[in-house]
């Protein structure tokens, strides 16, 4: 079948109860969120670039939702070999969050002190 | 219940799009910043509710751990350190997708469907490219393992068979569901991130870094599609994308390929197609003092800034002697070339840090057209950025590079240590220009005295 008759019947089974793969509403959510993405970056100005790559350092902190999701009770039992990887993996994106954030935070101070004195 | 979390996941992706919008102009980055911010915690409490049986108390003791450390870094690191920090960060965000892909993959009692096992191994291994990669160009940026390039015979075969051996490990995985396929897999990938990064030179960083900065982004959005979660495949795809763009626009200042850039090897080849090495050329040198007079009775002068400059640490002087010569009428200028720093927009932040104006500082397409209207020059810390000869030398290693045209200004002063030729390894026909006086020294030294001279 192909990539645009799949989409097709995809979209045609939406409103059904069973409806397409969960694949299928993911990769649409992908693929917009790459053009979204696409157009908002090309508008960001040079001078910000390095900015941009401390906030999608913080914004890729995102990734400790993921993490989060792993350090569950597993039969009644809270340390288990999957709750301590997530819980690592927590401790490792927070790093990301925080440090991202606060960086950005700072840099951004410098570019706008001049602007309020002069 | 399940309604209003997706709710609060699209709302959370919302400003995180809102937060990369907000950096279009300094005046709205802050607010964007703080979207960001506020996006980050509503999803993470969300995350509270859609966990079942979530341990808090582990999950916010990881929290608070790596928060502690975070916002150390983010008040300590120097400036002239960003590139390190952000490839440090890249590889965390790799790790972590590694550690949630085996924490998933380990999770007793639930089983993956087929196309599960596939997101799984597409996160997974994506995270652990990213994370030796990323901790390579942390080693190389910081001078830990020497930027030079590594090459050697074989390599690009090497690296293909290793890639191949990965997505049939990932076949493997696929068909029987082997734990051990899934760890084998990994491990080949580990090796992958390394030789991928070991054979790229010290000049082509500024490329990979925003590479995996892109690299980061989309190993979020495989984890996010292994999950399920909204929020992760877009902010994943958002700072997938934004990597790309950066790599693009990088490469394309260096008028270099992405594949030649992958390939590697930049920075090792010293130049042969250059002349200029034979015998000696005249230069006119001459003193900080004289360079100070020259910019006091001129009307318009442009500073152009290199990486030297950061590393003598002449900014703020440089900023002292900008703020007196304005005061004089002199109409001074910083222009920046995309590269002048070793990442994107990273002169941008340094002249920031030094209190420079951000209106006193010029992209290179908006003041190119102005220097021949410039009565001087002064570059310092710079060198291939300004070579003429990647104009009109076809035979130059950097030929079509876009650089600044300091050659067109009236008078060119250029501050250096010595003649040595710059990073690509070239000799710059600009030095030996009759309009071009060299003042030697180092580049902090010097901006004081200039600035002892104009006072």
């Amino acid at each position: 079948m192909s990539s645009l008759a799949l989409a097709a019947s995809a979209a045609a089974h939406l409103p059904a109860t069973s409806g397409p793969d969960p694949i299928i509403a993911s990769l649409t959510i992908f693929v917009l969120a790459i053009f979204v993405g696409y157009h908002v970056v090309w508008n960001v100005t040079p001078a910000l670039h390095t900015p941009l790559m401390a906030v999608t350092n913080a914004i890729s902190g995102i990734i400790v939702v993921g993490a989060m999701l792993q350090v569950v009770d597993i039969h009644a039992q809270q340390i288990t070999l999957t709750s301590v990887l997530g819980a690592i993996a927590i401790f490792l994106a927070s790093i990301n969050i925080f440090g991202g954030f606060l960086v950005t935070q700072r840099m951004l101070d410098m570019f706008k002190s001049k602007k309020g004195e002069r | 219940m399940a309604n209003l979390t997706a709710l609060l996941y699209l709302v959370a992706a919302v400003l995180f799009i809102l937060s990369l919008r907000g950096l279009s102009s300094p005046k709205t980055a802050l607010r964007g910043n703080l979207y960001g911010m506020v996006g980050m915690t509503i999803a993470i409490l969300t995350t509270f509710f859609v966990a079942n049986e979530p341990v808090i108390w582990l999950i916010l003791a990881a929290m608070a751990a790596g928060g502690l450390v975070g916002a150390y870094k983010a008040r300590t690191v120097a400036m002239t350190a960003m590139p390190e920090l952000v490839a440090a960060m890249h590889s965390l965000v790799g790790l972590s997708a590694v550690l949630i892909a085996v924490a998933a993959v380990f999770h007793t009692g639930v089983s993956h469907t087929g196309a599960q096992q596939i997101e799984l191994f597409i996160g997974a291994f994506i995270g652990a490219i990213t994370f030796t990669a990323s901790v390579v160009a942390y080693g190389k940026l910081s001078g830990r393992f020497g930027a030079k390039a590594l090459n050697f015979k074989g390599q690009h075969l090497l690296n293909l068979v290793l890639a191949l051996t990965m997505l049939g490990l990932g076949l493997v995985y696929y068909a029987t569901g082997s734990a051990a396929a899934f760890l084998m897999m990994l491990a080949v990938a580990l090796a992958l991130g390394v030789l991928l990064i070991v054979p790229i030179g010290g000049a082509d960083m500024p490329v990979v870094v925003s590479m995996l900065n892109s690299y980061s982004g989309w190993a979020a959005a495989g984890i996010g599609f292994t999950l399920d979660n909204p929020v992760l495949i877009i902010a994943g795809a958002c700072v997938g994308a934004s990597g790309a763009i950066l790599s693009y626009i990088m490469c394309k200042a260096m008028n270099r390929s992405i594949i030649s850039v992958l390939l590697g090897g930049f920075g090792a080849e010293v130049s042969a197609g250059n002349g200029a090495a034979g015998g000696a050329k005249n230069y006119r040198s001459g003193s900080a003092d004289d360079a100070a007079f020259l910019m006091e009775n001129a009307e318009k002068v442009i500073i152009i800034p290199g990486y030297g400059l950061a590393v003598s640490r002449a900014q703020h002087a440089l900023q002292e002697l900008t703020d007196l010569l304005t005061e004089r009428g002199v109409d001074v200028r910083y222009a920046i070339h995309p590269v002048a720093g070793r990442m994107p927009g990273h002169m941008n932040v340094l002249l920031a840090e030094a209190e420079v104006p951000y209106e006193k500082v010029v992209e290179m397409e908006e003041i190119n057209s102005e220097f021949s209207s410039a009565d001087v020059v002064l570059v310092i810390g710079a060198n291939d950025v300004v070579n003429p000869a990647a104009k009109n030398d076809p035979s130059s290693a950097i030929y079509g590079m876009p650089i600044l045209d300091a050659y067109k200004a009236r008078t060119v002063m250029v501050v250096k240590r010595s003649m040595n030729a710059g990073y690509a390894g070239l000799d710059n026909e600009l030095f030996y220009m009759d309009k071009t006086m060299m003042v030697f020294g180092d580049a902090k030294k010097v901006v004081e005295e200039m600035l002892q001279a104009v006072h």
